[in-house]
């Protein structure tokens, strides 16, 4: 059975553009409204990605910072995340999501509870940003286990005997980070560059879908737009954060960057 | 979980970088895999390497100035009656504290790998200071990440950082100390690895930190085994080595050379910081039962909740002020090879207070801690014990936290 991951990407090819990811942080600035502002992006995005917020990130720029501390601030558990991932899933059974976060939640949490809890929460994929190929080969093996896709990164630095090894292990995608940065950061190499690179992973395997993250705005997204998917996160949550600051609405003006972002790639 | 004999304990971890099984490890961004593993290649090949040792042996004398002295604190020792209480005074090393060590064999590798930048973190401003000194030293260009809290009530240290020419860079995040420097500068680190090296100031971190930094501070033991053997003809058959400890990078260097030696002879203790007496915050993973978890890249105790967020500390002393220590001294605690407690800030000052009026000797708030235990326990403890305290820095760094407790200085 093709996954509903696999299943997102097939669907953004057959309409010629490159599947559109979001990134928001569970809880955001409350449990309600980071649901509410998921899905409502669902219509435009093909794949949302879900943060589960840490205080002590150690690769996320400062908007992804400030959505965390806000959500942390406002109580959020990880059992709340998962109820918001069940309650997007209830209403959006076809739109894949991912959770996304650092490895000391998942170790506290128990990696088996965990898993068992995403396959109940019918998550898609999970990220864990400090949690690197080899160290990830077992945990990584029980999520496909239990049909959730566990998502390899890659990144500019990562070797060419390390890129064939992570592309063998890989499930259904595979994340390339643009370029050396935390998330946010401005785009400080040339898409060419980044399109380079990213052919270079997608010739290894063509089966395997690749995405690129980071320093992707409405500036730079449309010079992508030739990768299987493209990621917003930093974006997002700056928008919500100055909703928040202007006292409007954060569920329409998130959603209307990314209607925005998806007429560029379309 | 078992120590191995005749290993250094900075080598003693498997091939995932764990000690004991559990404890260390390098949790790490992907794009942090490649200079790390660059930097534990180099670090390999240096260490091995003649020429680099040599010129290892020729700073840490001429530059820092080793050995640094052992005297006996005699006033104190009489004062107390009991054990005798003896002191390695580490903070006579240049800069004023054993983070000098570190910063020195991190400013080497990084001119042997040919990079002309160097970050790192400080929380008492130590560890910031002395690679300010060492980057100044070798020509390096050097930021330093220090929480805004810190930086404010570390200015002694921070004024001299700004004079070496590195530049401070305030860490707004979090709880503003130690901890989000720690993360602001591997965020940083993860940004800038091409033409960047990252000196981590403690015994904490990614595993090939902790071995950079416990093969450099083990400086410390190697002087004091031979000074010991220059004072009493043989190493004692009751010594007892008291260290604080916040990351543990003092601790380690003071202890390396004695792991081998039976508990009974020579007895290791770690203090962590308690925080103020009132208060629930502190920052004793060890002593007061933490759970494991990751934090900046390793898995050691954490203070944390039951979700993994980890919990905001608190400390009179910003050097011990960290939420997580040490893998090695995880692992020394589960071997049961060292034992662990902690001092409260009241007890730190009023050990600094004595200290200072019987011995001409300055401890920083730091070693305060772990003259806090000696104190307490010297008296019970028979003429032919030998307590060394690791006085390891200087307490100009304090001086306004000091006027402030305590009225004078």
């Amino acid at each position: 059975m093709s996954s509903l991951l696999k299943k997102a990407f097939i669907n953004a090819k057959k309409e010629n553009r490159p599947a559109l990811l979001t990134y928001t942080v569970a809880g955001d600035n409350t449990k309600k409204k980071s649901l509410e502002i998921l899905k409502s992006i669902s219509n435009y995005a093909d794949i949302c990605e879900l943060g589960f917020p840490h205080n002590t990130p150690i690769a996320d720029g400062g908007q992804i910072q400030t959505s965390a501390y806000r959500a942390i601030k406002n109580g959020i558990k990880i059992n709340d995340i998962f109820s918001i991932a069940k309650n997007f899933k209830k209403s959006k059974k076809n739109t894949p999501i991912i959770l996304m976060g650092y490895y000391n939640m998942i170790f506290q949490y128990n990696e088996n509870k965990f898993l068992d809890k995403c396959k109940k929460s019918k998550v898609d994929g999970l990220i864990v940003v400090d949690l690197p190929y080899p160290e990830n080969k077992s945990f990584a093996s029980r999520c496909k286990k239990n049909g959730v896709n566990f998502i390899q990164l890659v990144s500019p630095t990562t070797s060419q005997i390390r890129l064939k090894k992570i592309i063998k292990d890989s499930h259904d995608m595979v994340y390339y980070i643009s370029m050396l940065s935390t998330t946010g950061g401005k785009l400080k190499v040339s898409p060419k560059k980044i399109l380079e690179r990213y052919n270079k992973i997608k010739n290894q395997d063509k089966s395997k879908n690749v995405v690129i993250g980071f320093g992707i705005t409405e500036k730079t997204i449309k010079s992508l737009k030739k990768a299987d998917g493209l990621v917003v996160g930093s974006a997002i949550c700056k928008e919500i954060s100055k909703s928040i600051e202007r006292r409007q609405n954060a569920v329409t003006n998130v959603t209307n960057i990314v209607k925005r972002l998806r007429n560029k790639i379309q | 979980m078992k120590l191995k004999r005749g290993v250094p304990l900075i080598d003693q971890h498997d091939r995932q970088g764990f000690w004991g099984g559990k404890f260390g490890g390098s949790f790490i961004p992907e794009t942090l895999k490649k200079p790390v593993e660059d930097l534990t290649n180099e670090f390999k090949r240096l260490r091995n390497n003649k020429e680099f040792l040599k010129k290892r042996d020729y700073y840490f004398k001429n530059y820092i100035g080793s050995p640094t002295s052992f005297i006996k604190l005699e006033n104190l020792s009489n004062h107390l009656g009991g054990a005798q209480i003896w002191a390695k005074v580490v903070s006579e090393a240049n800069g004023g504290a054993h983070k000098i060590y570190n910063a020195t064999v991190h400013a080497l590798i990084c001119k042997a790998m040919g990079k002309k930048y160097i970050v790192g973190d400080t929380g008492a401003g130590y560890a910031g200071k002395m690679l300010s000194m060492a980057a100044k030293k070798f020509g390096l260009k050097c930021k330093i990440f220090m929480g805004a809290k810190d930086i404010k009530r570390q200015k002694p240290n921070c004024d001299a950082m700004r004079k070496n020419g590195a530049e401070i860079v305030p860490v707004y995040s979090g709880s503003q100390t130690l901890v989000d420097a720690v993360s602001e500068c591997m965020r940083y680190w993860v940004s800038n690895c091409d033409n960047t090296h990252m000196c981590v100031g403690s015994t904490v971190g990614p595993n090939i930190f902790v071995k950079i930094c416990g093969w450099s501070t083990a400086q410390i033991s190697r002087e004091l085994r031979t000074q010991l053997k220059e004072e009493f003809k043989k190493i004692p058959n009751k010594i007892k080595l008291i260290n604080c400890v916040g990351g543990g990078s003092s601790a380690y260097g003071f202890w390396s050379e004695f792991i081998d030696f039976d508990k009974k002879q020579i007895e290791l203790i770690g203090v962590e910081a308690g925080g103020p007496k009132k208060s629930k915050l502190h920052a004793a993973p060890l002593s007061r039962n933490a759970k494991v978890g990751i934090l900046h890249g390793a898995a050691s105790y954490v203070c944390q909740n039951n979700e993994g967020q980890i919990n905001d500390t608190e400390s009179i002393s910003a050097g011990l002020d960290y939420p997580g220590v040490s893998p090695i001294h995880c692992f020394l605690k589960d071997t049961k090879r060292a034992r662990y407690t902690y001092a409260t800030d009241e007890d730190a000052l009023n050990a600094h207070v004595m200290v200072t009026k019987f011995e001409k000797l300055n401890p920083s708030l730091e070693p305060s801690h772990a003259f806090a235990e000696a104190i307490k326990i010297a008296p019970k403890l028979s003429k032919d014990t030998i307590i060394i305290v690791n006085s390891c820095g200087d307490a100009k760094k304090d001086r306004d936290i000091l006027r402030e407790r305590l009225g004078k200085h």
